[in-house]
């Protein structure tokens, strides 16, 4: 009895060690390989180390090692939330696991419909990956989603969802539904790619936005504050009291709650697309038929 | 003359940048005729409030969209633009 209550702490820990030390590990990460520098710099994501391939170099970049330390976060959270599940629930973990989960399966039912009432894992993981790489901003570290690269891999994927349920009802049916009014096929053709295209610009756009306006103010207000107290002697005129605070008040906007918009938008989106790519009354058409013959 | 080419790529990508942020008119209308309208709405029926905030939201970042396409284009022409033509300058100088 003794050893179970340790060994269930011993758990705990590790868990929570899960969740913090990816960001720890980023943070020491960006200090050990950010160059001194005067002044306040926009760049892209830094490349760490490029991997030789056949085809095409593989560099990997701050984003990839940032997503990564986010799925590492997020997988210790999901393990401390579920350690130690009872019939009852009479735990705060369990209550926000449960809330979590009952929360994830009332959207995607109430959205995709009772057929795709298993996307509601994937939904959850888009729904998380997403929110908290936005969220990583607050650290100071370097967002994975303000990298076209990460969001494009992602809609490049719900993208594949797309066609795969529209193939659902035969290839030839794929094709039809391109013709619908036979003179539109070309623009039906684009705006089937350009799904994926504004999906990704949409996410990754507003969070960069939000990182460079975040930057133009500071490097504003610290011209601003050298202007005002400039006259101070000393330590005192130096430093830039108007950076106190007042960057903190757009940073909840852009960082917080645009960043948690888009990732749902991004998963309702992705909800949307997909359960109106499938034609469901077709396919059962067609399953009926099929059954009724063999 | 060197000088003064690499000047002319930088101000004309300067203020092709800016020309291309002209298109935050479009988005700021939309998204301000759809907020007018859910105001509205709630106002008639107060009683369903979340939902339609909830929808606006969704509308009013799908509204976003070409606003954000204006500004990659912008991004682009501010960040990575120079540095392309002048590279392309200096080769076909050589």
């Amino acid at each position: 009895m003794e050893n179970d209550k340790q060994r269930f702490k011993l758990l705990d820990t590790v868990y929570i060690a899960m969740m913090i030390l990816p960001v720890v590990f980023g943070i020491v990460l960006k200090i050990l390989t950010t160059p001194l520098s005067e002044g306040i710099s926009i760049s892209g994501a830094k490349i760490f180390f490029t991997i030789k391939m056949p085809i095409q170099d593989l560099p990997i970049t701050e984003s990839q090692v940032h997503s990564w330390l986010v799925m590492i976060s997020i997988t210790g959270l999901c393990l401390f939330l579920t350690h130690g599940l009872k019939e009852k629930a009479d735990t705060k973990r369990q209550h926000i696991a449960e809330w979590i989960v009952e929360n994830t399966q009332k959207l995607v039912d109430g959205n995709m419909g009772e057929y795709f009432s298993g996307f509601a894992p994937f939904i959850a993981a888009i729904l998380g990956l997403s929110a908290f790489s936005s969220l990583l901003a607050l650290f100071g570290l370097y967002a994975p989603t303000s990298d076209v690269n990460v969001t494009a891999g992602w809609a490049i994927l719900v993208f594949f969802l797309i066609t795969y349920y529209k193939m659902k009802c035969g290839p030839v049916m794929y094709a039809k539904s391109f013709a619908d009014p036979p003179l539109l096929a070309p623009l039906n053709i684009i705006g089937e790619v350009a799904t994926p295209i504004s999906m990704a610009f949409r996410h990754y756009g507003n969070v960069l936005s939000g990182s460079v306006i975040s930057v133009l103010l500071a490097t504003g207000l610290q011209g601003l504050s050298a202007i005002v107290f400039g006259k101070l002697p000393g330590f005192l005129g130096e430093f830039p009291f108007l950076q106190i605070g007042i960057p903190a008040v757009l940073s909840v906007y852009f960082d917080v709650f645009s960043g948690l918009l888009q990732a749902y938008i991004f998963a309702m989106l992705t909800m949307l697309y997909v359960a109106g790519a499938f034609n469901a009354d077709e396919y059962f058409r067609r399953k009926a038929i099929n059954n009724a013959k063999s | 003359m060197l000088e003064l080419a690499i000047g002319i790529i930088l101000g004309s990508c300067a203020l092709g940048a800016g020309i291309a942020m002209i298109a935050g008119i479009g988005p700021g209308i939309g998204e301000g005729n759809a907020v007018a309208k859910a105001c509205e709405a709630i106002g008639r029926q107060p009683e369903c409030k979340g939902n339609v905030t909830t929808t606006m939201l969704m509308g009013c970042a799908i509204a976003e969209t070409t606003g954000l396409y204006a500004l990659v284009i912008a991004i682009l022409l501010i960040f990575v633009a120079p540095g392309r033509l002048v590279d392309i300058l200096m080769e076909t100088i050589k």
